[in-house]
């Protein structure tokens, strides 16, 4: 799909200071043409920071910002080629649906029937033709999600930047939302930067995913390289669920480790770069499987019951909490309370982590 | 609301009782014995006598003449007074507009904490009685008051300027009484004011100055409006400054209906009957006002 790689933003040693507080140590990120591309990050990482910098509603401290190859940095955001969904959608409340959309395209100079015809185009997309003239107050949460969508995308930007755009609407608009989305990024084949606090909504819309954390950008992957191979302690903990371990490491050499495990058995995983000594190993609790005589031993402290899933804490043999999960299928044999049992660790369950 | 608790409904009639009794007693009984009092005959030490004509109205509109002789005419007199009022008021309210806003957009975008202590300041004056301010200005802007003395000790004027008794310093003295009428609901307008919405105009392209012109301005409307009524209709009616500050050549309505209340010269039929049409005339503004808000509102 993606026939060049076109960088559509580059942003270079980027650091930003409000007082005495840094928010940005310098961040360094090449964001590709025709990507969705998203800012995960728990609050207070920076992740809304960089986009109003991208935006152009905060000034860089140092660092720059490249457009298509074009700097930015300094520019007023009214002359900034992007444009933004807001968390709160920040819906003109004196104008119609309409002339939200339309508003962009009047600024650019647009005359009238084009930017009706065009911003009636816009509302077509987003389904909410029949809207035009009511005022935002009258429209739903997930309604206004849609204006604010429209009349962001109307004036056709390069890059969308979305700020958290559906923190505010119930899970199930949420969960339709994502595919709607990610189709209309595909459609219209405008960049996203899409900033978010959710590790699901990041894993499932995201071409690309920069994992931040105190102002750094932690790592940047598509999601099943940030999920599979989280390259420290952070990331394997803030993407998905996961059991840590502190390991004795004996040897690390390409790329592999071999480490002693709770109970003394010795085994060897993929790891990043790190010197012997105790590191954190990640086990993701989904692939893990019950067999008798495996890796670890274990006793089962209780089941929870999630629908779909079944939850299996349980005590290694050190008296370290650790979870598994099960597909909650007919054949799913689940071990009761107190029950003695085997662990074994599949290909790609554990991986040791830099600190 | 929807299926709230509902118990206190029963008691909704019995508790407004006080707020129908301050609004009757305080409110529509004076507006009404002012009406009945302008169709009333005048006592000639004042008072009224209960001998009902339309005098009162007669004398503001029409004149017959110095001795009632002659034919009727339409008294330009008190309409005159009327005009030079309102174009005071008018221009009272616009200079408070232009210097209100800015004030309180500045206060509203301070930091939470300082924004109380600028309101605070913006008030303090208003704890002094509104006479002893009146006349305070008097002192400051006379022949041989603090403004004038300085800007000659400065040497840019040689003589003192002749402020007292002049429109402008009429002027002065409106704008100085009811600026903070302006600022407050401007300001209470503009802190409830979402920034979100300048930077999204920013963010379409728009301007500064548009976005201050298509968003900012519409949507703190109401306040802008709040403070205009607030300053326009007791700037009307002011009667302090035009006699303190504006002596025998300014006069207002304000002080015009003063002047009938007051010792064995006045005229309390005649006094009730300006009134009454400074009354209709703010009434009927407002309701203007009002249908074309309602009307845009439908929109």
């Amino acid at each position: 799909m993606k026939s060049k790689m076109t960088t559509a933003i580059d942003i270079r040693d980027v650091v930003k200071t409000f007082g005495e507080v840094t928010a940005l140590h310098g961040v360094s990120l090449g964001i590709a043409d025709n990507a969705f591309f998203t800012l995960l990050g728990p609050s207070g990482c920076g992740k809304t920071t960089l986009l109003r910098l991208i935006a152009g509603f905060e000034d860089v401290t140092s660092g720059e910002i490249r457009l298509f190859g074009e700097s930015i940095a300094r520019l007023e955001p009214n002359r900034r080629p992007v444009n933004t969904v807001f968390q709160h959608y920040a819906l003109f409340p004196h104008m119609s649906v309409i002339d939200n959309v339309a508003f962009g395209l009047k600024m650019q100079g647009m005359d009238l029937p084009a930017r009706t015809a065009r911003a009636g185009q816009m509302l077509e997309m987003v389904h909410l033709s029949d809207y035009a003239d009511r005022l935002p107050a009258q429209l739903s949460g997930g309604q206004q999600q849609r204006v604010a969508l429209a009349r962001a995308l109307a004036p056709a930007p390069k890059v969308l930047l979305l700020d958290e755009p559906l923190s505010a609407l119930d899970l199930k608009l949420r969960q339709a939302m994502r595919v709607e989305l990610k189709q209309l990024q595909e459609d219209t084949g405008i960049t996203f930067i899409f900033v978010t606090h959710d590790q699901e909504e990041a894993l499932t819309m995201s071409d690309r995913i920069a994992v931040m954390s105190a102002g750094q950008v932690q790592q940047v992957g598509s999601a099943q390289e940030i999920y599979e191979a989280p390259v420290n302690l952070f990331v394997a903990d803030f993407i998905g669920e996961t059991n840590l371990l502190q390991v004795e490491v004996h040897e690390v050499r390409e790329g592999r480790a071999t480490v002693t495990l709770p109970g003394g058995h010795r085994f060897a995983c993929p790891s990043a770069p790190v010197a012997p000594g105790r590191h954190a190993l990640s086990i993701r609790p989904e692939r893990v499987t019950i067999t008798p005589g495996a890796d670890l031993s274990a006793t089962v402290d209780r089941v929870v019951y999630l629908g779909s899933d079944l939850q299996v804490l349980v005590r290694l043999a050190d008296g370290s909490p650790f979870t598994i999960r099960l597909q909650n299928a007919a054949r799913t044999e689940v071990p009761g309370p107190g029950t003695r049992i085997g662990l074994h660790l599949e290909e790609g369950a554990a991986r040791l982590l830099a600190d | 609301m929807a299926g709230g608790d509902t118990s206190w409904r029963p008691l909704a009639r019995p508790l407004l009782i006080p707020a129908w009794l301050v609004i009757g007693i305080f409110a529509l009984l004076p507006v009404l014995l002012m009406a009945v009092y302008s169709f009333l005959t005048k006592e000639f030490r004042g008072g009224v006598i209960w001998d009902f004509t339309l005098t009162a109205y007669d004398q503001f509109f029409i004149t017959r003449g110095l001795f009632g002789d002659e034919a009727a005419q339409v008294e330009w007199t008190y309409i005159t007074i009327f005009g030079l009022s309102i174009l005071q008021a008018g221009i009272c309210t616009a200079l408070c507009l232009i210097v209100g806003f800015p004030t309180a957009w500045f206060i509203a975008t301070r930091p939470a904490r300082t924004r109380a202590v600028w309101l605070f300041l913006i008030t303090i004056p208003y704890w002094v009685n509104l006479l002893i301010r009146t006349v305070s200005l008097k002192f400051l802007i006379r022949d041989n008051g603090p403004l004038n003395e300085g800007l000659m000790s400065i040497g840019l004027i040689d003589g003192p300027l002749p402020l007292v008794n002049t429109n402008l310093a009429v002027q002065l003295g409106l704008f100085y009484s009811y600026l903070p009428f302006m600022v407050l609901p401007i300001y209470a307008a503009v802190e409830r004011y979402n920034f979100a919405l300048s930077e999204a105009a920013a963010d379409l392209y728009a301007s500064r100055w548009t976005t201050l012109r298509e968003i900012v301005l519409p949507v703190v409307r109401p306040g802008i409006v709040a403070g205009c009524i607030l300053v326009f209709v007791p700037a009307l009616g002011a009667f302090l400054a035009p006699d303190l500050l504006g002596g025998a050549k300014t006069f207002m309505i304000g002080s015009l209906i003063e002047e009938q209340f007051k010792g064995s010269q006045g005229n309390w039929p005649f006094g009730a009957a300006v009134s009454m049409i400074l009354l209709s005339l703010v009434l009927m503004a407002l309701l203007i006002y009002a249908r074309a808000a309602a009307r845009e509102g439908e929109r």
